[in-house]
């Protein structure tokens, strides 16, 4: 009976060691609600008290019922047949659960029928269901359409599609890349036209749709035909109908539960979302950042998933007369994988925080004038800007690498189908890829770091750390950070900025989640050591890249020509 | 077309974690060692009735013999779509046999308005004796169809069910009001409501009339103290013999195809496995 809640010590830990009264108070607004729905908290200890009931619920779900299934899902995967796409059987099942226990609209307010959660929770949410099954985040993470929605949409749509969507009655895809637009989705194509009715009408292609089936479709479309570039586009919400035809759906390496379609519309009538031009500048980012978190939380299951059954593997597996997990080449992978997880797991709920911080007082800015709230919400969404890409680097690629490192622990039957861990080595591959490559999510968090961001908020972090040893890890690393940003910025040629990007932002997300690791030590002596193992690794790496960046001459950027076409 | 249906479920150890102390010294099972769940099979009963109230509509009510702490069952199923529970908890209950529960439980029954249908599991993973239900039945003086696994139809005035018969299974059909027994063939459980869990979180069982989990004793329930628990049972556990299962014969299968296939086929002869 393992409940992904309940044996996960670290989530247990986050959530009675983080304080994240703040955001409770921000989005109860005075516990009002508690006089009208039955199931509002009166309090912040309540609000997290209905936290924990809440992931108990869901970790037993997880553990239950949709991870011993995650391995015929795999096999039977999403089918196409005859025009239209059916689930596997275990993830008809597994939503069906989700649905009957209220977790379809997990942040959605309640007078539409959600649960009103914030969004730091709905990140422990989705690394429990990626744990048990990570192409069933595909479908359970798509709740970012109810709230793109919520957002942006006026209350006659609010009213009309929110409750189906918590009710489980609807499900949504977003409908962005086409052939031609993938990561430059300033070149989407897609035409949405004004008929003389004074409807929207849509014509064209998508393609790698997660869910392309869904009932409600965001599709962003060319509204502007004379606007070339972003501000071209809109975002329509599409409910299907026989205007939309799924040409086929790919075959993946690996998430096979989630059918990723291709998708043509033929006069698709649509309603648009918000306001024209706005499409791709502002709700799609806003969209994706909500996604890019969601895959985040989803490395950080994956990893889980990884970590554990290499953990069980290597208890159980004895060589040359001992279990092999007593061979330090065995338990040091182990244990940074464990580092990593935990390093991961606070980043991406610090961060989901800032978010639902930044949201709460957009909110609250949009409904009144008030300049102190304007100075908040700005600070946030400044930290937001960079720390969402650099929770889904930092997630998905320790995802990629404890993947690896738990297939390696396994040994050959960790190559067979007989052991789940090839699933999950296969399933990890995407997630650094979709919603935004890490090389994307770089580029989007390296002014962040090259302007000061980072180093403001590590100022603050600082400050909140005991621990003088730590403190002064910290301290090397941030040294490391500022001789790197000096040296792009004497040489003072954006290239060579874009060709260090990524070792730069790496950097940055050293120092960052360092930091969190250290504040975290004083409440628990092994989180010390956790922060211990991580600080030093990261002070090491922090040295090298250096190093490499201020060794190498800027020239570099010119090699490429004689070395990629010798 | 609605239907009022009663739940009887029991609160049991969890046979299935088995620790160390899992029995006492002196053969019974020791309750403190081991967590308290639902019988699963109760929860496959309540299960039925939730489908038919989605369906059909109506209202369920659970009910539960057992000490206080029984009220966690109870609030569990209400969170999974029971409309109200009532708990049957008083000193005169204890060590009921199945007998006594059956009296116990059918008389608190009739102090319901009205029942079309009630539901029980198949049988408690702790007794094992699949008694209860079918005592019930009898008296109140009901039909009863056990080892139910699935509800082909439901009007008004009858029931269709098809009975597991070990090696094949029978339709049935009966009039209302009757009494069911259901198995966990019939169906996996839901989880429960999330916004019930959060709404009911502090619940707690009380007297009188109103709320959604009731507090009876054998008073509210007008029964004879003398029919009830250890004085109304008429099992005696004379003597619990541990019996230890030891192999005597042992036969080398080789790892080919063919053996294992042979190895499978014998122990579905011998109706080891099935």
């Amino acid at each position: 009976m393992p409940n992904f809640y309940k044996d996960n010590k670290d989530i247990l830990f986050l959530l009675d060691n983080i304080d994240i009264s703040k955001i409770i108070l921000l989005r109860e607004k005075d516990f009002k609600e508690k006089d009208i729905y039955e199931y509002a908290p009166s309090s912040v200890e309540d609000a997290m008290e209905n936290y924990k009931i809440a992931l108990d619920i869901l970790g037993d779900i997880c553990g239950n019922v949709v991870a011993p299934m995650a391995k015929d899902v795999d096999i039977e995967g999403a089918r196409f047949e005859n025009g239209e796409v059916h689930y596997a059987n275990g993830t008809k099942e597994a939503l069906q659960r989700l649905t009957q226990a209220d977790f379809m609209g997990f942040t959605i307010p309640r007078k539409y029928g959600g649960l009103n959660f914030p969004k730091t929770i709905y990140s422990l949410a989705i690394e429990m269901v990626s744990r048990a099954d990570a192409s069933l985040m595909n479908l359970f993470g798509l709740q970012e359409i109810s709230e793109t929605i919520y957002r942006f949409g006026t209350e006659a749509q609010r009213k009309k599609y929110l409750p189906k969507f918590c009710s489980g009655e609807y499900t949504g895809a977003m409908a962005l890349t086409e052939p031609d637009a993938g990561s430059d989705l300033q070149a989407v194509s897609l035409k949405a036209h004004l008929g003389n009715d004074g409807r929207w009408y849509l014509d064209g292609v998508k393609r790698f749709i997660t869910n392309g089936c869904a009932d409600i479709i965001l599709v962003l479309a060319r509204s502007e035909p004379n606007i070339k570039g972003a501000r071209g586009l809109s975002l329509f919400i599409y409910k299907r109908d026989e205007h939309i035809k799924i040409r086929r759906i790919e075959e993946k390496l690996g998430i096979h539960g989630s059918p990723t379609c291709e998708i043509m519309f033929t006069h698709a009538p649509a309603e648009l979302l918000g306001e024209r031009k706005l499409g791709l500048v502002k709700y799609t980012f806003s969209l994706m950042n909500g996604a890019r978190l969601g895959v985040a939380a989803q490395g950080v299951g994956i990893a889980e998933a990884a970590y554990r059954m290499a953990y069980d593997y290597a208890s159980s597996r004895k060589q040359f007369g001992s279990s092999i997990i007593e061979f330090p080449q065995v338990y040091e992978m182990l244990i940074n994988m464990k580092v990593d997880i935990e390093a991961a797991r606070r980043l991406v709920y610090f961060t989901s925080n800032i978010v639902d911080l930044k949201e709460s007082f957009e909110e609250r800015l949009a409904n009144s004038g008030d300049k102190t709230l304007k100075k908040e919400f700005k600070q946030y969404s400044r930290y937001a800007s960079f720390l969402t890409p650099m929770s889904k680097i930092f997630a998905t690629e320790m995802a990629n690498r404890v993947a690896y490192d738990a297939l390696q622990i396994h040994g050959g039957v960790g190559y067979t189908k007989d052991f789940e861990i090839e699933r999950v080595y296969r399933d990890a591959r995407i997630t650094n890829i979709y919603e935004g490559t890490t090389q994307l999510q770089v580029h989007a968090a390296i002014g962040g770091v090259i302007t000061g961001g980072v180093m403001n908020l590590t100022d603050e972090l600082i400050l909140k750390i005991n621990d003088s040893n730590l403190k002064q890890g910290i301290f090397e690393l941030k040294e490391c950070l500022d001789s790197c940003i000096k040296h792009i910025k004497e040489v003072g040629d954006s290239q060579f900025q874009h060709y260090h990007a990524r070792r730069l932002v790496e950097l940055g997300i050293f120092l960052i989640t360092s930091c969190l690791l250290a504040i975290d030590a004083k409440k628990d002596l092994r989180k010390q050591k956790v922060a211990d193992i991580f600080l030093n690794r990261a002070i090491a790496k922090s040295h090298e890249y250096k190093k490499y960046i201020l060794s190498i001459p800027p020239s570099v950027i010119n090699f490429k020509n004689e070395i990629l076409n010798d | 077309m609605s239907f009022n249906m009663v739940v009887l479920v029991k609160q049991v150890p969890d046979t299935s974690n088995i620790v160390e102390d899992a029995m006492k010294p002196d053969g019974t099972v020791n309750r403190d060692a081991l967590p308290a769940i639902i019988n699963p099979e109760d929860l496959c009963a309540l299960e039925e009735a939730i489908k038919i109230k989605e369906n059909s509509g109506g209202t369920i009510t659970v009910i539960s013999m057992g000490p206080p702490k029984a009220e966690d069952a109870l609030r569990y199923c209400l969170c999974m779509g029971a409309d109200k529970a009532i708990l049957l908890s008083d000193r005169k209950f204890a060590a009921s046999d199945t007998l006594a529960t059956s009296y116990t439980l059918a008389k608190a029954i009739e102090k319901l308005p009205c029942f079309d249908i009630i539901f029980c599991g198949r049988q408690a993973i702790d007794g094992d004796t699949a008694q209860v239900g079918p005592q019930v039945a009898e008296k109140l003086n009901i039909n009863q169809l056990t080892y139910v696994f699935n509800i082909a139809q439901l009007t008004k005035e009858y029931i269709v069910v098809k009975r597991d018969i070990g090696d094949g299974y029978e339709v049935c059909k009966s009039p209302l009001p009757v009494l069911l027994t259901i198995s966990s063939k019939a169906n996996t459980p839901r989880p429960p409501s999330v916004k019930r869990a959060m709404a009911y979180k502090n619940l707690k069982a009380q007297k009188g009339d109103n709320g959604l989990i009731l507090l009876w004793d054998h008073n509210s329930i007008g029964a004879d103290p003398n029919r009830c628990g250890l004085k109304g049972s008429k099992t005696r556990v004379k003597k619990v013999e541990n019996v230890v299962l030891k192999t005597f014969d042992k036969k080398d299968i080789q790892p080919t195809l063919d053996c294992i296939s042979g190895l499978l086929k014998e122990l579905m002869e011998d109706h080891i496995i099935g």
